[in-house]
């Protein structure tokens, strides 16, 4: 099979409240994007755009930006979903052969919508909708399940939020760069127990772009400093209902993990670094949990045993994390290219010393229903 | 970007979005809503290939990928599997003013949970194992709402 590569990758810096639409965000980053791969709009065949027709509060969102991503006289489609299936359509795209080098471009503006509404639509109004659940009260749900069933403490969750924030201090990128303790942590407004303020991603703004090549144009195209590898790809959903799975299981995410290590021909030793979904503290433990980096119910331990923090065998989310910016959709786009970035040794103050094989994770769904997980390198 | 806003006054319109729906509830759930509404009873279906039951009623197992039509009654009441106290207020959402309970219940008799409100205990009383009963309203819609709560029972 023909390789796909990223050859260039932008982002804007990630902030409460932008003051420029969706579509100059969009326009900043595609520009940023093509400048890295040191090529034209011209040299782009196609775009896959990320956005939903309700964060945008407009339907068939695509269409919005469609000049400003390079669409114009081109093909454009849509994935409605985290950045990291975008991508996946991206290369999906181009491994059918209909489709050449590819840009794919996420954008988010959750300032200037309502997070708590929003993320209620997500619900089956036929049942659990009506009851006003939401993004933090459901996931304040999987918390305490996951607590249950790991004998985790809210004082562990804390201590990720704590490394993310202080890894953002290193990501120019980030919109929370924080130096904070676990006292406050605990300390922050309680808003659904277990969780906390500072358990929670915050609203943002932003957008990313990447654009794709076959290894053949690639080669044309690039230098080979720019070029890193999507070499393993796996994706799997769970059930859709909250009381139809134990929120605490992580088989989907293990099914996809071992997809994506299978096909990249790596194990968990070849793992440089990983960008990992912490929409809230407690999922980086759960997840590490499902992509095998802990047993099953020590994800909590080993945060306390600072396994993961950026000077230990394996960093996690050097980047901040989404605990540090969450732009929904963008957010594992952004994870992608923090791989990226790493792999290249682009990664500035937050670099891990010769990384060439990366983890990128994005979920979708409530609770991570869905997971999509990439292995990158050089 | 540049600072585009020291050069001009930014403009900002608010919206909304107001679309009207109507959503039918299909031939499980709408049995389902109308043995709540008018017997006051949960009823659940049944996997006739894996034995799965499942309340909320599904239209298919989602495991088997088969099929329905065996109906179970439920007595009702479960156990809090997971549980928040819902702190912050968020405007036109709250079913009832915070603090508030929303739980997982797995539900006597069923293989899977119900989300739920708990109700008539303080919510720092709340705890994971805690038994629950349904309280129901008494003039019922066929909503999920015509369960006002679970209530903990001895
Ligand atoms: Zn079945």
């Amino acid at each position: 099979m023909e390789r796909v590569a990223v050859i260039g990758v932008g982002q804007t810096k990630y902030e409460t409240d932008k003051r420029e639409t969706f579509h100059e965000l969009v326009w900043e980053v595609a520009n940023k994007a093509l400048n890295d791969a040191g090529i034209t709009v011209r040299e782009i065949d196609n775009v896959v755009t990320i956005s939903s027709d309700f964060w945008d509060g407009r339907t068939i969102s695509t269409m919005a930006v469609s000049d400003t991503s390079g669409g114009y006289d081109k093909d454009i489609t849509t994935v409605e979903g985290d950045g990291t299936f975008g991508v996946l359509y991206g290369m999906m795209r181009i491994l059918s052969g209909s489709f050449g080098t590819t840009m794919v471009v996420a954008h988010h503006k959750g300032s200037e919508s309502n997070m708590a509404g929003i993320t209620n639509t997500s619900f089956d109004p036929l049942v659990e909708r009506k009851l006003g659940l939401d993004a933090i009260t459901s996931s304040a749900l999987q918390a305490r399940r996951y607590m249950t069933v790991s004998g985790g403490t809210e004082e562990q969750f804390a201590l990720v939020s704590v490394k993310n924030h202080g890894n953002a201090m290193r990501n120019p990128f980030a919109q929370l760069p924080m130096d904070i303790t676990v006292e406050d942590v605990m300390a922050s407004e309680m808003l659904a127990s277990p969780l906390k303020k500072l358990d929670c991603s915050p609203v943002s703004d932003g957008a990313a772009a990447v654009v794709l090549a076959a290894e053949r144009s690639a080669k044309k195209m690039t230098t080979n400093k720019k070029r890193v590898w999507l070499n393993g790809v796996g994706h799997c959903t769970d059930a859709y209902r909250l009381g139809d799975r134990d929120l605490a299981d992580t088989r989907a995410l293990k099914k996809a993990a071992k997809k994506a290590y299978d096909m990249a021909g790596v194990t968990l030793d070849d793992i440089d670094v990983a960008e990992v979904y912490d929409a809230f503290s407690y999922m980086e433990p759960l997840w590490l949990e499902g992509l095998g980096f802990c047993e099953d119910g020590q994800g909590p331990e080993q945060i306390e045993r600072g396994n993961f923090t950026l000077d230990s065998e394996l960093p996690v989310n050097p980047s901040g994390g989404r605990l540090s910016a969450n732009p929904v959709q963008v957010a594992g786009l952004a994870g992608v290219i923090e791989c990226v970035l790493q792999c290249r040794g682009e990664a500035g103050r937050r670099q891990v010393r010769g990384a060439e094989v990366a983890l990128a994770h994005g979920i979708n769904g409530m609770c991570g229903q869905s997971h999509c997980v990439w292995i990158l390198g050089k | 970007m540049a600072d585009w806003k020291s050069e001009v006054e930014e403009v900002v319109f608010p919206g909304k979005i107001c679309v009207p729906y109507s959503w039918t509830v299909g031939s499980t759930l709408s049995r389902w809503y109308v043995q709540l509404r008018d017997d006051g009873e949960i009823w659940a279906n049944r996997c006739p290939s894996c034995g799965t039951v499942y309340v909320p009623p599904k239209i298919k197992c989602i495991k088997c990928y088969k099929d329905m039509n065996d109906w179970v009654k439920l007595p009702g009441t479960g156990t809090i599997e997971t549980f928040t106290v819902v702190n912050k207020e968020r405007p036109g959402l709250d079913p009832k003013k915070p603090p508030f309970v929303y739980a997982v219940i797995k539900m006597d008799g069923a293989d899977t949970g119900m989300v739920h409100l708990i109700g008539g205990v303080e919510p720092e009383k709340v705890k994971v194992g805690m038994r629950v009963a349904p309280v129901l309203e008494k003039e019922r819609d066929g909503h999920i709402t015509d369960i006002k709560h679970f209530k903990p029972i001895a």
